[in-house]
Order: C-alpha cells, then structure tokens, then sequence
C-alpha cells in the first residue's frame, strides 16, 4: 500500500523534473545551433526509442527478469508489425494485434 | 485564421486513432494507483501532474512497495529521460516563440504527439503549416484522452477483467507509428539494434535499458547511414 505521506514530494519532483526535461531543448534551442552530427542522429530517434520500449512490452512485459512466458504477445505484435507495414493504419493494427491477441489467449 | 484552425484539426485526426491505445494505458494508470491504495484524488493528480503514465506507473509500484522516496523519483525521472531526445527534435520546429507558449507545448509532450508530429514535418507539405498549431492538436488529443481515461479507471478500474491484458494496447500504438517511420536501411538498423539492446540490457537498474537501447539504436543508424553517404 502507499503510503500518502511521500505523495506530494514524489509527485511535484516527478512532475517538475519531467517538466523539464520535456522543456529543456524547445526552451534553449533558439540561442543553440546543433552540431551536424546531432541533427543527423536525430531522425534515428522515433525508431529508436519507440522499439526500445515495444521489445521489453512485448517479450518481457513488466517483468525484469528475462523469459520468454506469453509468447502469445510476440506472435501478436508479429502481426500487428506486418500489417502496419502492409496497410500503414493505424486502426487496424491496433484491432489486429489486439484480437489476434485474445483469440490466442483463448486458445490456451 | 481558418487555416490554424484546420491544421489544428489534421493533428487532432491524425493522432486519434491512437486513443485506441492511449485510452486503456490511462485507465490502467487510474485503476493501478486506486489499487495500490491512492485516493481517486491521488491518482487523477498523478495523471494532471507528471502526465507520464510509464514512470507514474513504475512510481506507483515503488511507492507501494515502499522504496525510498529518492529511489521512486530518480526511477521515474531516468524512464523520461527519453523525452530530452523528443524535446532536441522538436525544438527547431518551434524556434522563435515566447517561452510561455513553448513552456505549454512541453507539457504536452508525449511519446505519441512527438512521433506524429515528427511524422508529418518530414511529409511534403510541411513547410508551409503552422507546426505548432499542428503538434498542439495532436498533443491536446493526447492530453484530454489520457486524463479523462485515468478518471474512469480510477474509479471504475476495479471493473476491467485484468485477463483482457489492456496494456498491450500500448506497444500496439507504438508498433502502428514505428513501422511507418522505418524507411530506409539506417532506421531499420537503429531499430533492430535498439530492440536488441533494450531486451538484453534490461536487467539493468532504474529502467536504465531504455536509454541504453534507444542511444545504441541512434548511434548504430547514424553510423550506418554514414557509411553510405561515404560510399
């Protein structure tokens, strides 16, 4: 259970720090100019980033442990990826990978 | 005047099929804190507040299972940390503005706001709207989308089936806007070695595998795409 008394600090600090690094770049950029190099890395970044966040999801789900247990999600988000790389909507990927990942589920 | 509003509104209907995803995260992000002993209050404040449901998420658990108060900010801090590299890409698009304006688009932040918005500047076309006005539809979708779901689910949570497995809704939108952004051999490069890294680093502490995937998979496509231009 939480204990509410370390509510309003964990909160504003989280809050206000992850307010910041969300400012940091668009607030300074004006009086900054990036080197080549940066502005090159930066078009990596969208899919970098989101893939980081999509394997763990996906083939560790929550758990910091590695293991292979649900591979049910794998398969799904499998096709999800081919069928936004076929049709590019957005929609329908979401639909897809979801039922596909129920009607595993039920399966088992 | 009517052409803000209508870029405006492309944001808002290029960005609301991900509500589809958004939506459960944000009931989760209610119900999980309602469930870790929250008042409904502390929850939909969490939301209004940080308005990052993966670290309120890892936060929430902490503070349940009693970490030092330290540990729970850093932890959530470091899962954010990839919102510097949103905020770089972004930044040249919203040169020149007042720093209250910009103060409010950065708020607005979120992984899916960026990624369409990012998305759309690199279409022809871009050159000639209001990117601002564009990502502040998107962002404005996000934002109302997520709140409004954390109220439901703080207080209706305890109603969703956990077997429906909602948060896998999330990679799911994250799926649907990667794909797309694949478009070349570089950023297929950076997306394979950062998926790599990510599933192997992350035993790491604090969810520090996160930024090391994300920082291999930028490096390893720019290297790449280096390379090709060197011939």
């Amino acid at each position: 259970m939480v204990d509410m008394t370390t509510y309003w600090p964990v909160v504003l600090a989280l809050g206000i720090g992850t307010f910041l690094i969300r400012f940091s770049f668009i607030l300074i950029m004006d009086k900054l100019t990036l080197p080549d190099a940066v502005h090159r890395m930066l078009r990596f970044i969208p899919a970098s980033v989101l893939t980081a966040l999509i394997v763990p999801a996906v083939f560790l789900h929550g758990s910091s442990v590695i293991s292979f247990e649900g591979w049910e999600r794998a398969v799904a988000a499998f096709i999800a990826v081919l069928v936004a790389w076929k049709t590019k909507n957005v929609l329908a990927t979401i639909s897809v990978g979801m039922l596909v990942f129920w009607g595993l589920q039920a399966m088992i | 005047m009517s052409d803000n509003l209508s870029t405006f509104f492309a944001g808002v209907r290029r960005i609301s099929p991900l509500t589809l995803g958004v939506a459960p995260f944000g009931m989760i992000c209610g119900a999980v804190s309602v469930g870790a002993g929250m008042p409904e209050w502390g929850a939909i404040g969490m939301s209004l507040i940080i308005f990052a449901g993966a670290s309120q998420l890892v936060a929430t658990q902490l503070m349940a299972e009693h970490a030092s108060m330290a540990v729970v900010i850093l932890t959530g801090l470091v899962i954010n940390m990839r919102m510097f590299m949103y905020s770089a890409s972004l930044a040249p698009h919203f040169k020149g503005m007042n720093p209250v304006k910009k103060g409010v688009l950065a708020y607005l932040l979120t992984d899916q706001a960026y990624a369409i918005s990012v998305a759309r500047y690199g279409e022809p076309g871009s050159e000639v709207i209001n990117k601002p006005l564009y990502y502040l539809g998107t962002a404005v979708t996000m934002w109302t989308c997520f709140n409004v779901s954390t109220v439901l689910g703080a207080y209706l949570g305890a109603l969703i089936p956990p077997q429906w497995n909602l948060d896998f809704a999330i990679p799911l939108t994250f799926i649907a806007v990667v794909v797309p952004a694949v478009k070349d051999r570089p950023s297929l490069f950076a997306a394979v070695v950062a998926g790599l890294v990510a599933f192997f680093a992350n035993p790491l502490p604090y969810n520090l595998g996160l930024m090391v995937g994300a920082v291999s998979g930028i490096a390893a496509g720019y290297v790449m795409e280096r390379r090709q231009s060197d011939g």
